[in-house]
């Protein structure tokens, strides 16, 4: 019994350490994909809620997004200025971002002060 | 003993998995004490999103002289004469109401690094654990001696501040003779705004047009040629405003005759105008030069690109247009609101103990109106380059408008609520 219980023990405080460090490693992603999609919200309103003259890009469609982004690059849809920007981030990033601004509700949720 | 310690272990483990369930509402700043200095573009951005990107755990205050913030970008609109001046103004409240940020209306007479606080004009004290310092340009008059004289600076206008030089400007305008001549002196890069001056000109055109058509425009650039959008620019005032617009470059100012009127250069004749436009030099807001911030030059912010933390003094960061720029950064509102958030989302992972983003990645976005209409756009992606060691513009991103067009305008009208949402509100 007893080798039983120290073995897991031991497996134990190892996933707890990964554990840990996974937590801090998702914060970061979660802040880098955060940053990453923040750099849209300049034209396309904070989180893609937008202001009005520009598309809203929350609770939009992950692949629907992607595929539009990929076509500004190939210059198969047409833009004024997505074209030029598009082709500045990588495919992984156009994933996650879209991914982000998926994640979100459609409409824009009431502002809460904390 | 043994088969408790196995139960804590299984319940560690336990809490550290729900804590990856949802890592992204697990970050906490531990309700740090976060300073930012300005509401301009870079502050007031930052200010905003050190709330939303620390899930609300950290206590910001954004130190903001002005009761309401008045946008530059739009403002040669105002000079224009198609927009107001309350059309580029919008209140601080929403910042304080939907997003919890305390609103200190002062000033800042000092920073002290070493005790990590902050002397406000009004007399009182306030302690930081990150600083955010945005203070915009400071117009630099040391070099033209004309312009040291009392009351020079009221005479003669740069209007590179959004306010009560815009209007008065404007003022200006309203009150020459049709037949009179506009001139704009422009300063060697880099300045705030690379193609506002060349906006400004084509404003003044188009009022000029439509009111006074016999005046004239004379840009005179201390640059050897258009900083930005030079061929759109330069299609606007051979085609748009032909015979009213002018372009001299490598125009170096050393000095102005406000009562007569004339602006003096380094290799040109002397050149008088109606109203006169000088845009002096430029270096960061003065409270990060007191600083010692501005460690390039005592000019420019050398900061890290990662984090946005100045070079010379830890725990401050800094922002916006007072930064020495990485090659192909424009000093724009729109860099100034990637700036903000790209070091709040490292001074929430700071202090909530998080990794630091790596490979941040943002964009710029300028539009210019040529008239009251119609508009150019310049625009780029800037990405960080480890090496390097700095943000580089991303080969192959990023050109101009093909043409000045109406859409573009709507999209530049669009530009600026958003924007403005997406700093205030």
């Amino acid at each position: 019994m007893q080798s039983f219980i120290r073995k897991p023990s031991i497996l134990m405080a190892g996933l707890f350490v990964s554990l840990l460090g996974a937590t801090s490693l998702a914060n970061a992603q979660s802040l880098q994909i955060k940053q990453w999609a923040a750099s849209c919200a300049a034209c396309h309103g904070t989180d893609g809620y937008s202001e009005g003259g520009m598309a809203s890009l929350a609770g939009q469609n992950k692949a629907e997004m992607i595929k539009k982004m990929n076509e500004y690059k190939t210059g198969k849809r047409v833009a004024t200025i997505m074209h030029q920007l598009s082709k500045g981030y990588t495919d992984e990033q156009i994933e996650q971002i879209s991914a982000y601004f998926a994640s979100l509700p459609a409409e824009k949720p009431v502002a809460k002060t904390k | 003993m043994q088969r408790r310690e196995f139960i804590q272990l299984v319940g560690a483990g336990a809490a550290a998995t729900t804590l990856v369930g949802c890592a992204s509402t697990q970050i906490d700043a531990k309700n740090a004490k976060v300073l930012v200095i300005g509401g301009g573009y870079g502050g007031a951005t930052a200010a905003k999103y050190v709330r939303k990107f620390s899930n609300y755990t950290a206590d910001v205050t954004l130190i903001e002289p002005n009761q309401n913030f008045i946008s530059c970008p739009m403002s040669n609109l105002v000079i224009g004469g198609s927009k107001k001046m309350e059309d580029i103004t919008v209140s601080y409240a929403g910042l304080s109401k939907n997003h919890g940020v305390k609103l200190v209306k002062d000033y800042v007479v000092s920073v002290d690094v070493a005790k990590k606080q902050v002397k406000l004009a009004g007399g009182s004290t306030l302690f930081y654990d990150r600083l955010i310092v945005s203070p915009g340009i400071d117009l630099t008059y040391d070099k033209l001696p004309g312009m040291l004289k009392p009351n020079a600076q009221n005479e003669v206008l740069h209007a590179w501040k959004a306010g009560e030089q815009t209007v008065g400007l404007r003022k200006q305008l309203e009150s020459m003779k049709n037949g009179g001549v506009f001139a704009i002196s422009i300063p060697l890069a880099p300045y705030r705004c690379p193609p506002g001056p060349y906006e400004r000109a084509c404003q003044v055109a188009d009022y000029f047009q439509k009111n006074k058509p016999k005046s004239k425009v004379l840009i005179l650039d201390a640059n050897d040629d258009v900083t930005s959008k030079p061929g759109l620019f330069k299609l606007a005032w051979s085609r748009r405003y032909a015979g009213m617009v002018e372009y001299r470059g490598k125009h170096n100012l050393t000095d102005v005759d406000v009562k007569g009127k004339t602006l003096k250069f380094e290799f040109n004749d002397d050149i008088k105008a109606d109203v006169l436009n000088v845009l002096p030099p430029m270096r960061a807001g003065s409270i990060a030069v007191k600083t010692g911030l501005a460690n390039m030059n005592a000019r420019w912010c050398e900061v890290d690109f990662l984090t946005f933390e100045s070079k010379v003094a830890p725990n401050v960061h800094v922002l916006g247009d007072s930064i020495q720029i990485a090659p192909g950064m424009p000093k724009s509102g729109h860099m100034a609101n990637q700036h903000g958030k790209t070091c709040a989302a490292a001074v929430v992972a700071i202090l909530s103990g998080a990794e630091i983003n790596q490979l941040p990645v943002y964009n710029n976005t300028c539009y210019s109106f040529v008239s009251a209409e119609e508009v150019v756009h310049v625009a780029s992606v800037h990405t960080y380059d480890a090496a390097k060691k700095t943000m580089v513009t991303v080969p192959g991103s990023g050109g101009v408008s093909a043409a000045a067009n109406p859409l573009e305008g709507e999209y530049a009208n669009a530009w600026a609520r958003n924007i403005w949402a997406d700093m205030l509100v």
